[in-house]
């Protein structure tokens, strides 16, 4: 069980993090670090990629909120990148739909950032 | 020619787990691969999967948890009852957790949240004695929410 974290520059200012495997208890700290990095960088609009991410729970979920909260304190945003149904239902009875943008495509993703 | 092998009419699992994050994916996957002797279906087996995780790490993020996490599958024809139980001196009761925040305290919520919706049964004791013990149930067939 791992987490696979890759940061990458997309034009416009953002940034994309493709994350790849379980984001849990475990992992979710390696997922944390990756984008308090970014953001105290001054980098506040995200796109994070999870469709590679096979599970996530409260705690991967408690990350991205964490992560929103502090781009949204300086006027920048996250999207996310979702295909697996799985995942998509946790963020559905969560109500998380509502505050994060949840796209198929990260090109959708990246347009609807700006 | 291997003929399939069907579950009893109650099985049971159980293991011990160390109370650090690192172990419960091991927690999780005992419990999708009980649910699976069920024939439970993959949303099924995921649901059993994150009520397990959530449960484990309700216990492991708490202060003054126990050494060991106890989790015990029972497997009835189309029931999956599950135990999670530590020995630690707080368990769920979040109110008792001085050292954790506002922001941790919500997601400490949306854990118990998760379980609550995605298992049909849950009931948890808490006893500053006896630790937690946390009992859920999900039945074949019966949609997560």
């Amino acid at each position: 069980m791992d987490i696979k974290v890759n940061v990458r520059e997309a034009p416009g200012d953002c940034y994309v993090i493709d994350l790849s495997g379980e984001i849990d208890v475990y992992t979710s700290p390696k997922v944390k670090d990756a984008i308090g990095e970014l953001i105290d960088r001054g980098v506040y609009f995200l796109v994070i990629n999870l469709e590679k991410v096979r599970y996530i729970d409260s705690t991967g979920l408690g990350v991205l909120i964490g992560g929103l909260k502090r781009v949204r304190e300086h006027g920048g945003s996250v999207n996310l990148v979702c295909t697996n149904p799985q995942i998509k239902k946790i963020f559905d009875i969560t109500g998380l739909v509502k505050i994060f943008g949840i796209f198929e495509s990260e090109d959708a993703a990246m347009k609807a950032l700006v | 020619m291997n003929a399939a092998v069907e579950p009893s009419d109650k099985e049971l699992v159980e293991l011990r787990i160390p109370s650090r994050p690192e172990w419960v994916a091991l927690a999780r996957l005992a419990a999708a691969t009980v649910a699976n002797r069920l024939h439970f279906s993959i949303e099924e087996i995921e649901d059993v999967k994150l009520a397990v995780a959530e449960a484990c790490t309700a216990v492991i993020q708490h202060e003054g948890h126990g050494e060991f996490i106890d989790l015990t599958c029972e497997a009835l024809s189309d029931l999956l009852r599950i135990r999670v139980r530590d020995s630690g001196r707080h368990g769920l009761q979040r109110s008792e957790a001085p050292n954790m925040n506002f922001d941790e305290a919500r997601i400490a919520g949306l854990g118990v949240f998760l379980i609550r919706t995605l298992m049909d049964e849950v009931s948890y004791d808490v006893s500053p004695q006896t630790g937690t013990d946390l009992l859920m149930a999900k039945r074949l067939g019966v949609p997560g929410h």
